[in-house]
This record gives structure tokens, C-alpha cells and sequence, in this order.
């Protein structure tokens, strides 16, 4: 099914339909890692490929055309050969690599069984993979933090800080659509209260600060889809948006920085409290809700930025 | 056994998909992905009940609103769209 | 007991399993979007019902039995507002239902009418 979605995708010249068959690719994704047994990645694949991923990529859609153009035809023998090459070179490079799972692999000898067996003792908590992320590979968690950020940033610079002014004299798009707004109201909440479940849990099963942060942005963009921009800014306004990305990086910053000052390493968190375990979970806490703040205010801003500038709906005549 | 379940549900997928690739109107494709959104929750839970793993009904969970979701902003987006325009 | 609510929970699985198909097969042998609207959004619910009550009943624990009763209120409360939210949106935009009209128009030399008259409009 995955490589039927793939071809259909690169065939098919409606960009509309292709969004929506990407939507599938991503489930079907996400339905692969599950037959893995990686939760937290099926889950944050679910949030975010199926969800975000789709709603920004109709915003673009929306702010320019529906049909791709019919390609020029040069001659494409050359791009097909040093493609094909080049996934021949990959593949015969892949049959040297032990089988997936091969409990002979290097990595099953060495740094895995360290993972599995310490991590209970030394971080204390039963969800291997939140332990490795924030805590064992914490730098690596603070460069993806800082990426998410400049993606925020980068993506302020080009299309505009405040946005169009011009929104706010357009009614609300799905104004006549009574039976959604009623259902909306109810499920809102229940939306964050999930998205804070999945980010205090992560701890005990999968979830953690990016899952977290997409889905209290995903409710955030569902009342603004709903009930306008000028409504969906009101409750959150741009401003505080961009305080609210720096301050993640801040928090998780912060942390380190705090752990260093307490007389341990950058990111150590055994010195966080009077107990290493007790350390390691307040270290854990901050650093992922940190995660999560960050992840919620850019998600929302580049919504707020796509849908502020759409010029598809007809309410601009 | 549940993987009759899950034999049967993947069929419909397979279905849902072909009506995605085919439906004339755009509105056919919206509705043949709610369709293989709210399978792909149901996958998952019976997935989560035959590998015993709790965790797995929370990404159900998760998958099921976020379906919701998909569909109401791609209906946003597509408000006063133009069924006329088929497929070439 | 446990024999009992084994079978209560096939019985639902394999009733869910057989509405999504019916469903499914209704996507493909419908003429009009939204009649297949009205088959894909129906059985899809209670398809959803069905199978979740079933896996409801093989549940070992009390969390997953609440986790699994969210999902089944979820997607009661979303699948049809979003069948709903996709018919007026279809309807906005201009869709038309196919009519008997169309029907008669099409099938106009199988039609028993007379020669010259015209359909009468209902």
C-alpha cells in the first residue's frame, strides 16, 4: 500500500489530492512502526504527519496553486541513472549490515544492553526511550530543540511578523457550520487535557514533550480553523507566542546551565536535587516541558502566519 | 482470531484507498481518508490487544482526534472550492 | 463467565468487521457522492462501536477499558459531525445530489414516456 501511495503521489498533478494522499502515506507510516513495537515514533509520526503536517500543507496550498504545472520534458535519462546508482550503491552497502535485530549486531553488544539494564537504576523510569532522549542523549534533544526554534524563527523572518491586518474585517469562514462549533466547544478541552496527559506521562509510556507540544498546538489550530483568526489570536496572541518559543529553549537551556552552577556537568542531572533519582526526573520534567512549550508556540505561529496571508477563501471580494 | 479482525479491516483500508485514488470530486478523496483514518485507529487498538501492549491504545487515542482534525481543516481550506475542476 | 463474554466480544468483533466491509463495498457501488457519503459515514461508526465494544469486553485492565470507552466516545461524537461538516461543505460548493431527474434524462430512450413530454417536475 505504501508504494502504491508513493507512485500515485509522484503521478498525479492535482496538488490537492496530494495532500490528502499524503495524509495516507503517513498513517500507513505510523501503522509500520506500530508492527515495530516503537510507540513513542508511531506516536509522534500520528500527531505530526498525519495532522500538522497536512493542515500547513494546505496552507501553502492556499496561498498558491492548486494544479501543478506540466513539466518540461528534458531529457531524463541521466537523473534516472545516477538515481538508480545510487540506490544500487546504498542497497549493496546495506548487505553488509547485520540483519535488524541481530543480537550479534555491535550495537546489541555494547550500548544497548547498557540502556536496558542501567537505565531504570540510574534515571528511573520505566520509559527507556524518554530516558535515552532526555537524559542520556540530552545534547542531542537540545540541538532539536534549538532546530524547532529556528524554524520558527526562519519562518517569521520570511513571511512576516504581525501579518496582514486585513483578517480582521473578513467574518469567520465557517461561519454557517453550527452542528461543528458545538461539537468543537465540547472537545477543545478535552484535547488539552489529553496533550498535558501525554506530556506528564511520558515518563511511563509513550509520549514526552514533542508529542505533547503538537497536540496541544493541533487544538489550538483547531479553534482557530473553526472560529477565525481574529478569535484563534485572541486567545493566543502572536506575542506571547514568540515569548513563549524563546522561553522553551530558555527552559531547557536553563537547566543545564543550573545543573552547571549546582556543581555538576552541563545537563548532569544527578546534582539537581539531594537524591540522583530525584535529580534525574526533575531534570527530565524541565527539560521535556521545555520541549513541549517550544513545539506548541511554533506550530501555532506558523499557522497563524500561513492562514493570515490565505487568499483562497472568497470573503477577500 | 484477531487477525481475522485485522485481515478484515485492512481490506477495507485497501478499499478506502482505491476510492482515494479514483473518486472523481475531491470531496470522494475527503471522505474515502476520514474513512481509512477511523480503520487505522481501529488497527491500532486491535494491533495494541494482540501484542498485549497498553500503550498502544493511547496512540488510538491520539490518532483519533487527530483525524478529526485533518478533516475539518482540509474542509476550511477548501470552503468555497471548486468541485468542477476534475482530475485530467 | 469467561466463555460468555468471549463470545459476546466475537460476536461484536466479527458484526464490526462485517459492517466496515459492507461499507467499503458501498464506496464503490454508489453512484452519487452522497449517497456513498451516507454508506461510508454510517457504517463507519458503527463499525468503530462494534469493534471497540468487543475489545472492550477482552480488556484485562481497568485503564485500558477507559481508554478504549474514550476512543468509542470520540469517534461518536467526530464521525458523523465530520460526515455532517463534509455534506454542507459538498453542498456549498455546489455539488448536486443526483435526482430522479437526472436519472430520466439519461435513460431517455429506455423511458416509457410518450414521445415530446416532458418529464413532470415533483
Amino acid at each position: 500500500m505504501l508504494a502504491v501511495t508513493a507512485l500515485s503521489v509522484v503521478f498525479m498533478r492535482d496538488l490537492f489530492a496530494i495532500v490528502m494522499l499524503f495524509g495516507i502515506y503517513s498513517l500507513l507510516s505510523a501503522g509500520f512502526f506500530v508492527t515495530m513495537e516503537a510507540v513513542d515514533v508511531a506516536l509522534t509520526e500520528a500527531a505530526v504527519g498525519a495532522g500538522v503536517t497536512t493542515v500547513l500543507m494546505l496552507g501553502t496550498l492556499a496561498m498558491t496553486v492548486r494544479k501543478e504545472k506540466a513539466r518540461v520534458k528534458p531529457s531524463s535519462l541521466l537523473p534516472l541513472a545516477v538515481v538508480t546508482i545510487t540506490g544500487l550503491v546504498l542497497i549493496y552497502g546495506t548487505l553488509d549490515m547485520p540483519y535488524m535485530g541481530d543480537p550479534d549486531a555491535p550495537v546489541h553488544q555494547h550500548v544497548a544492553p547498557r540502556y536496558i539494564e542501567q537505565s531504570y537504576e540510574e534515571v528511573g523510569m520505566p520509559n527507556i526511550v524518554t530516558s535515552v532522549l532526555a537524559s542520556y542523549r540530552g545534547f542531542d534533544t537540545l540541538g532539536e530543540v534549538v532546530v524547532i526554534f529556528t524554524a520558527g524563527l526562519g519562518v517569521l523572518t520570511l513571511l512576516g511578523v504581525s501579518g496582514d491586518r486585513r483578517h480582521e474585517k473578513r467574518p469567520a469562514v465557517m461561519e454557517h457550520h453550527l452542528v461543528l462549533k458545538v461539537i468543537t466547544k465540547a472537545l477543545i478541552p478535552l484535547i488539552l487535557l489529553y496533550a498535558l496527559y501525554i506530556q506528564f506521562h511520558g515518563d511511563y509510556g509513550p509520549g514526552g514533550g514533542f508529542q505533547a507540544g503538537v497536540i496541544f498546538g493541533a487544538a489550538i489550530i483547531l479553534y482557530t480553523i473553526i472560529f477565525g483568526l481574529t478569535k484563534g489570536e485572541q486567545v493566543i496572541t502572536p506575542l506571547f507566542l514568540r515569548y513563549m518559543m524563546g522561553a522553551g529553549v530558555l527552559i531547557y537551556g536553563g537547566t543545564g546551565v543550573l545543573s552547571l552552577l549546582l556543581g555538576g556537568n552541563f545537563l548532569d542531572y544527578d546534582v539537581l536535587a539531594h537524591d540522583a533519582l530525584h535529580g534525574q526526573h526533575y531534570g527530565i520534567l524541565a527539560v521535556e516541558f521545555g520541549v513541549g512549550v517550544t513545539v506548541t508556540a511554533v506550530m501555532i505561529s506558523i499557522f497563524f502566519n500561513f492562514t493570515g496571508r490565505s487568499t483562497l477563501s472568497k470573503d477577500e471580494e | 482470531m484477531y487477525f481475522a479482525i485485522s485481515a478484515a479491516i485492512l481490506v477495507v483500508m485497501v478499499l478506502a484507498l482505491a476510492r482515494a485514488l479514483l473518486g472523481p470530486t475531491v470531496y470522494d478523496r475527503i471522505l474515502a481518508v476520514n474513512m481509512f483514518g477511523t480503520k487505522t485507529v481501529l488497527l491500532i487498538a486491535v494491533f495494541g490487544l494482540i501484542s498485549g501492549r497498553f500503550d498502544y491504545i493511547d496512540i488510538a487515542l491520539v490518532y483519533a482526534l487527530i483525524n478529526f482534525i485533518s478533516i475539518v481543516a482540509v474542509l476550511r481550506f477548501f470552503e468555497y472550492g471548486d468541485h468542477r475542476e476534475q482530475e485530467s | 463467565m469467561a466463555g460468555i463474554l468471549d463470545m459476546l466480544s466475537w460476536f461484536f468483533l466479527v458484526g464490526g468487521g462485517f459492517l466496515g466491509i459492507t461499507g467499503a463495498v458501498g464506496l464503490f457501488r454508489f453512484p452519487d457522492f452522497y449517497t456513498r457519503l451516507h454508506a461510508a459515514s454510517v457504517t463507519d461508526t458503527l463499525c468503530a462501536g462494534f469493534i471497540v465494544l468487543g475489545l472492550v469486553l477482552q480488556a484485562t485492565d481497568a485503564m485500558m477499558v477507559f481508554k478504549l470507552v474514550m476512543i468509542l466516545l470520540i469517534l461518536t461524537y467526530t464521525s458523523p459531525t465530520a460526515a455532517h461538516a463534509l455534506a454542507k461543505s459538498a453542498l456549498h460548493g455546489g455539488l448536486k445530489p443526483l435526482t430522479d431527474l437526472d436519472a430520466n434524462n439519461k435513460s431517455g430512450a429506455e423511458s416509457t414516456q410518450p414521445e415530446g413530454e416532458s418529464p413532470s417536475t415533483p
